[in-house]
């Protein structure tokens, strides 16, 4: 063990995120368990737990992918009602925080706030709540309002949401319960709340307490000039990314001066991008696993599949491992494929870019998908790994990072095995846990002050422009 | 009956079901917020063997039993209470054995979420998830949301065809969510190496719920649940509510005041199974009962007493306070009157479940009318990756309930599980 990190260095966040449903996720490995099986989750939060991770990530899924009008059958798919799961899973973890994607649009303020409020009393303490909105009708269809709102209505409808969310959390102060034997609560009006705005016009009486941590953890997403805005005043980490040191340390600065220009500590917005990892004994070990892992992940169907989502068009009949076909801008499908994160502007720009990358490189199809397509994993000797997460983290490229991997449920294993005690070693990740320390308090926050969350300014819906969920499904 | 024995379980609310108990039984009010109040109740239910636990929850968090609606009982009755589904959750991966069967409300909520809870609830507790339906029709749960109007009359003043509306949504929020539950067939994963393919789309299917009320595209997003179908309950008082479960449900649980009326609430459940045309397995029909139980008679009328000192209780169920004896003879002769089983509501959870744990249940062993964990059949054999190694008790199972074949399976004959949303229609 050689590399020292500075004294006194920030210490490492580090998020497991449980994997996806998508082709980063490796299911023909013989390793490969269940994708739904409780036991996979169990095994990965106390995985997690027993790395010293401040928490477990999972995005949600609102509908079964389709592509070319079927299902879509190459990648993992199946996944869990969030809060139900991670609620199974605060009873046997102690100190691992949780933390939710949930849709705003396809939910009510009063119902989801009772939820997130029942998940901060059961795990005393351990919620966060990853906010993302969607309007897509293809997701609508599955709820009562379907694709209802207009794209810039969904971002105003999020940023009241979130809002009305944090008057029901603050509505009933827990000191406003009463003693044994004596009144239930002090207050009469414990628990009482009218909101009154342009998306909700509900009142009634909020039936939940204020928990350990009063609010859960709030994490965003955003990258535009509002998201940035809007969690820069509100939430307390936003998930990044630019997991690379120039662009990651250049986010960061702006963030972070935002929050301070919003007269806020800085130090209390935390910056996490996303990180998947190969290890081996040696670099060029660890190269030639992250090949293999590459190989795994985009097979010969994948490549071609990603290739059609990203050309628009069926390209069934073309070899796999053979040239990249032109974009063709007349043969494009609407909605070949459902179920993705749909990005603005030219439907095409993407596979344009493509395109003339492997003109350039001379690549077939799968070594363009995955040149491109590919998520970039930190491939390392577990030093080196454990060097790189704690260089981004000491010069403000990020204050951690949630670690994703590409094998269920036993992919982490191996990176709480090899790389944490390195971090630990260097003074720059807990060996224990603060007995009774809240998912905030992990995080190194504040405690909230009763009211309104620090730094929050009245609310400008106009500037709130949370991200799309991703490959939702 | 495909089961001898009556089946046994507790109906848990709040710190018990009169609403003075939390104030008798010395509680802070906090502790009914914390996990660790319900793990110790429902640990202490699964160690002596029952078979269920249901937890009660309305839309609006207030406590039906506390009847804390009305604002003359301010600030010393109970108030609020954590989401039931989610204590069941949180219930689940910390048990193994007993049934979890959380409350959840159809009126003001999206099918589709409820469907994929329940279905991930059947998931984290291995096959052991049940659901108590309950439609929201208070003019403040409707305020909640702000989307619905719901008049602003008390209960017993609302419009019959209002009333029926709503069950009617429930009915078709069941048919839904038991769709989706369908919508993954039990081997729709193959993980083929060979042609790419984790999923075989052809075992996915969209379930294209349409009704007044809401549309539901599917498929679900979680596999199909460990028990094929997660047990649907209901609690019923009168026709509408009959034939609800009689359309939807697997288990009514009625409130019956003597074994006579034990008799002709049963003729009514079956009346009402006959009248929607239900097909297949027949309801299991499970009784209510309050209790109040101690050592002796006296000991039990004394703390009824002093509960209703604090409060005076009505209640929809019969009130029993007496001995684990008087008790069970007053079971006996409604189990000799035909029911399925018994709901006990603890009028006090920290002096009555150990009374049921300690006294009541071997007296009930004692007069052969419980068998705890005992002769429940292994679920009939089923695949998928979600099986757990070892062999787990399914709550159906303990009802005598096969898991049920998928409806979109091949070559499936009619079955209970594929009534449809027509069925009711025509049952009006």
């Amino acid at each position: 063990m050689t590399a020292r990190a500075p004294a006194n260095g920030k210490q490492v966040i580090l998020g497991a995120s449980f994997p996806g449903v998508n082709h980063h996720t490796v299911w023909g490995d013989p390793r490969a368990g269940s994708q739904i099986a409780i036991d996979s989750f169990v095994h990965l939060a106390k995985t997690a737990e027993r790395g010293r991770f401040d928490f477990f990530f999972q995005a949600e899924g609102l509908r079964v992918r389709e592509h070319k009008g079927r299902f879509y059958e190459l990648d993992i798919a199946g996944r869990p009602h969030i809060a139900v799961v991670q609620a199974a899973l605060a009873g046997v973890t102690r100190h691992l925080g949780f933390l939710a994607t949930i849709n705003t649009t396809f939910n009510e303020p009063y119902d989801l706030a009772r939820q997130l409020a029942t998940l901060n009393h059961l795990s005393d303490g351990r919620t966060g709540w990853n906010i993302v909105t969607t309007s897509d009708a293809f997701h609508g269809e599955n709820f009562r309002r379907g694709g209802y709102l207009p794209r810039d209505e969904r971002y105003e409808r999020a940023a009241e949401f979130v809002r009305t969310a944090l008057e029901l959390w603050d509505s009933w102060p827990a000191e406003s319960l009463g003693t044994a034997g004596g009144e239930f609560v002090t207050d009469p009006g414990a628990g009482r709340f009218a909101h009154r705005g342009k998306h909700f016009d509900i009142e009634g009486t909020f039936p939940i307490p204020t928990a350990p941590q009063r609010h859960p953890v709030l994490v965003q997403a955003g990258v535009s000039d509002e998201g940035r805005e809007f969690a820069a005043r509100t939430v307390d980490a936003i998930f990044s990314p630019f997991g690379e040191p120039g662009p990651g340390r250049e986010f960061y600065a702006d963030v972070k001066g935002r929050a301070r220009r919003a007269g806020r500590d800085p130090d209390t917005l935390k910056i996490l991008p996303g990180a998947s990892f190969v290890l081996g004994d040696t670099p060029g070990e660890a190269a030639e696993r992250a090949r293999e892992v590459a190989l795994a992940q985009v097979t010969p169907a994948t490549a071609l599949a990603l290739l059609e989502q990203t050309w628009l068009r069926d390209l069934s009949d073309h070899d796999p491992d053979g040239p990249v076909p032109p974009v063709d801008a007349d043969g494009v499908e609407v909605g070949i494929s459902r179920g993705r994160t749909t990005s603005t502007g030219d439907p095409l720009e993407k596979a344009r870019e493509w395109y003339a990358h492997a003109r350039e490189y001379r690549l077939s199809i799968r070594e363009l998908v995955i040149a491109r397509a590919h998520r970039a994993a930190f491939a390392g000797t577990p030093l080196q790994v454990a060097q790189r997460i704690n260089d981004a983290v000491q010069t403000d490229a990020a204050d951690g990072f949630v670690i994703g991997s590409h094998l269920v449920p036993y992919g982490l294993d191996e990176f709480v095995d090899k790389v944490v005690p390195f971090l630990q070693e260097w003074g720059v990740l807990r060996t224990e846990y603060t007995t009774g320390a809240t998912f905030r308090e992990n995080l190194g926050l504040p405690p909230e002050a009763p009211g309104a969350r620090p730094g929050v300014r009245p609310f400008d819906a106009a500037e709130f422009q949370p991200a799309t969920a991703g490959a939702v499904g | 009956m495909s089961h001898r024995v009556p089946r046994l379980g507790v109906a848990l609310d709040n710190a018990g079901w009169h609403p003075a108990a939390w104030r008798r039984s010395g509680l802070e009010p906090g502790t009914l917020f914390s996990a660790r109040y319900w793990v110790d109740q429902v640990s202490a239910l699964e160690r002596a063997g029952l078979d269920f636990v249901t937890f009660e929850d309305a839309f609006s968090g207030t406590s039906p039993s506390a009847a804390s609606t009305d604002p003359a009982l301010g600030t010393h009755a109970v108030r609020g209470r954590l989401d039931a589904l989610l204590l069941a959750a949180r219930l689940s991966a910390v048990t193994s054995r007993i049934g979890l069967i959380p409350t959840a409300t159809v009126t003001h909520t999206e099918p589709y979420h409820l469907a994929t809870a329940l279905a991930t609830l059947d998931h984290t507790s291995r096959g052991r998830a049940g659901w108590q339906v309950r439609v929201s029709p208070r003019h403040p749960e409707a305020q909640l949301t702000g989307r619905r109007t719901v008049p602003d009359v008390p209960l017993l003043d609302l419009d019959d065809s209002f009333v029926q509306g709503l069950f009617d949504e429930a009915a078709a929020v069941i048919e839904t969510a038991r769709a989706l539950w369908d919508s993954w067939e039990d081997d729709a994963v193959i993980r083929d190496l060979a042609t790419g393919r984790f999923l075989d789309a052809d075992k996915l299917h969209h379930v294209d719920a349409s009704s007044e009320w809401f549309t539901v595209a599917g498929p679900s997003i979680v596999p199909r649940p460990p028990q094929g179908q997660v047990l649907v309950t209901a609690l019923a008082h009168g026709d509408v509510a009959y034939r609800l479960a009689a359309l939807g449900a697997d288990v009514v649980f009625v409130t019956p005041r003597d074994g006579e009326h034990a008799r002709d609430i049963i003729a009514e459940v079956r009346a009402a199974e006959r009248a929607v045309g239900r097909i297949g397995t027949p309801l299991r029909i499970i009784a209510d009962v309050e209790v109040v139980i101690d050592i002796t008679s006296a000991a039990a009328l004394l703390r009824l007493a002093e509960l209703q000192g604090h409060r005076v209780r009505s209640s929809d169920a019969t009130l029993v306070a007496g001995s684990a004896d008087e008790v069970a003879r007053l079971l006996e002769s409604w189990a000799a009157a035909g029911v399925d089983g018994f709901r006990l509501r603890p009028a006090e959870n920290l002096q009555d479940l150990p009374a049921i744990t300690g006294l009541l249940v071997p007296e009930l062993i004692r007069r052969d009318l419980f068998d705890p964990d005992g002769q429940v059949p292994l679920g009939p054999g089923w695949s998928g990756e979600s099986r757990p190694a070892d062999g787990p008790v399914l709550l159906r199972a303990r009802f005598g309930l096969d898991r049920p074949p998928n409806r979109y399976h091949d070559d499936l004959a009619p079955l209970a599980t594929r009534r449809t949303l027509e069925t009711a229609a025509g049952a009006r």
